[in-house]
């Protein structure tokens, strides 16, 4: 294959940017996964060994959940308007046994992005801003004392119960990625091949090629 | 304060038994708040034994000083103006840390060992095992849990786990001037305080009781109180103390299950791969792209 001709085959899905704000939020999402079930389940506790043990680990938590809501937040002014869900994302919906038995050619038309990937969307746009909320209520030493121990325990099981739907989400979006072959290209170097778009996203490949807008 | 190593009932965030080869009489330290004059000697006791100090304050107009309990003050006299009967009465309760039977803080506490149960009944912290995060004040049912500002570890009443484990008294039983303060086996504290109710109620306190609350599956510290009617009276005592239902959730029934939950959402999906499989694109342009 020719150098020339390998261009034509790529399609941009990701800039730079775009690619480097999606994996700062990747590697704090996993550092507060972990140090967060550090701190959840005692079987899991060990995992402070990761942050220097539970002191660290406590001291170290909320900052880094401040870092991945600010990088979140960039994502999400970027990507909303592709996630607003459409008639067709229900049907999709309707048929999730035919996703996940690969059978994508009797699903309705994806275009940018699927259903499944646009609820994850705003899975994240209400969770990482409860946890924000709820994680400054329970953070100590500096604002658990301005609210009362009532308000503290609520914000803490809110707080468990969103990191818990979250890291679900998040599972599952990780695993869709390594599934869905061809997937991780678009947000290492950013492009996916014409073969992979057409197939997984036809109606936003139809508008790449068209030249149109992403 | 580690030293009874033996006869650990529970310990915090720890899925296995504890070594609890060893049992312990159950104790109980008996406040009897109508006998109290108030005179703090408990108080200046606590401090002197755990050699502590608590800083000097201000005065906002009532005895009561420090005016909370602090990772210095580990108990503190509350006092309180109420009409009872017709007449003014100045309640004085003995504040800190109960001992309870279910420890809400120990509970809540996510490290593991900071927190211990022993088999008589004290509930101790161990302070190096701590990590700041304060969940044992969510956790705790009456507000005793305090984390210090200059090491962000939280302090509390160890009801001189370190005294009682040797044969001795705790240091605030042993100043007592009226005796208000007694301490012995969990048993003999019930009984000697029915003797105190029924005298109290002979002298008109109809009300009189033990105040060993059952929602947390009783206290290793207990009051008699002239009002046990009405435990608010006493600077807000709880009525019927329990662990939150908020934190009996977090960190009861949804600990194992959503561990279990997110740990079986992975499986599903590499079950999902060896099974289904992945989902690629047509040959002939994988080879191309490739």
């Amino acid at each position: 294959m020719s150098a020339t001709t390998r261009p034509s085959l790529l399609l941009r899905r990701y800039n730079a940017g775009q690619r480097l704000n999606h994996w700062i939020t990747a590697i704090t999402f996993l550092l507060l996964t972990f140090s967060g079930l550090a701190l959840f389940h005692p079987s899991l506790f060990w995992f402070t060994q990761f942050f220097g043990g539970g002191t660290w680990t406590r001291i170290l938590h909320p900052y880094i959940g401040v870092v991945m809501f600010v990088s979140f937040s960039l994502l999400a002014l970027q990507f909303w308007h592709h996630n607003l869900l459409s008639r067709n994302d229900v049907q999709w919906l309707r048929q999730i046994r035919d996703v996940v038995q690969n059978h994508e050619d009797r699903l309705p038309e994806v275009d940018r992005y699927n259903a499944g990937q646009k609820l994850l969307f705003w899975v994240m746009i209400v969770t990482i801003p409860t946890l924000l909320i709820t994680g400054v209520v329970i953070w100590r030493p500096w604002f658990a004392p301005y609210f009362t121990i009532d308000t503290v325990r609520i914000a803490a099981l809110v707080h468990a119960v969103c990191a818990f739907v979250m890291i679900s989400g998040i599972i599952v979006h990780i695993y869709a990625a390594l599934w869905v072959k061809g997937t991780i290209g678009a947000m290492v170097r950013g492009t996916v091949t014409r073969a992979w778009a057409a197939k997984h996203h036809p109606g936003w490949y139809r508008r790449v090629i068209r030249g149109e807008d992403h | 304060m580690a030293l009874q190593s033996l006869d650990i009932l529970r310990r915090s965030a720890t899925t296995t038994p504890s070594p609890q080869q060893r049992q312990t009489t159950e104790v109980a330290k008996l406040i009897d708040v109508t006998k109290c004059i108030g005179c703090k000697a408990c108080q200046s006791a606590c401090q002197e034994w755990n050699d502590l100090r608590e800083e000097i304050g201000i005065n906002e107009g009532s005895y009561q000083n420090p005016h909370d309990l602090t990772a210095n003050s580990w108990t503190l006299m509350r006092f309180a103006e109420t009409e009872q009967n017709g007449t003014l009465e100045w309640l004085i309760r003995k504040d800190g840390c109960m001992h309870c039977a279910d420890p809400g803080c120990l509970k809540a506490c996510p490290s593991p060992g900071a927190i211990v149960q022993y088999s008589n009944g004290i509930v101790d912290f161990h302070e190096e095992n701590c990590i700041g995060c304060g969940y044992c004040i969510a956790g705790c049912p009456f507000d005793v849990p305090r984390l210090s500002k200059k090491d962000s570890k939280v302090y509390k009443c160890t009801l001189c786990s370190d005294r009682v484990a040797v044969g001795l008294e705790p240091a605030c039983i042993k100043a007592c001037p009226t005796q208000a303060l007694v301490f012995g086996s969990k048993e003999d504290m019930i009984e000697h305080a029915n003797d105190r109710i029924t005298d109290l109620k002979e002298r008109g306190f109809e009300n009189a009781g033990l105040y060993d609350p059952a929602g947390v599956g009783g206290t290793h510290v207990m009051y008699v109180l002239h009002h046990a009617d009405q435990p608010q009276l006493y600077n807000d005592l709880p009525k019927d103390p329990t662990i939150s239902p908020v934190v009996s959730v977090w960190k009861g029934i949804m600990k194992p299950l959503a561990t279990a939950a997110m740990a079986l959402t992975a499986l599903a999906g590499f079950f999902h791969y060896v099974t289904v499989g992945p989902n690629e694109t047509d040959g002939d342009d994988e080879e191309h792209s490739a």
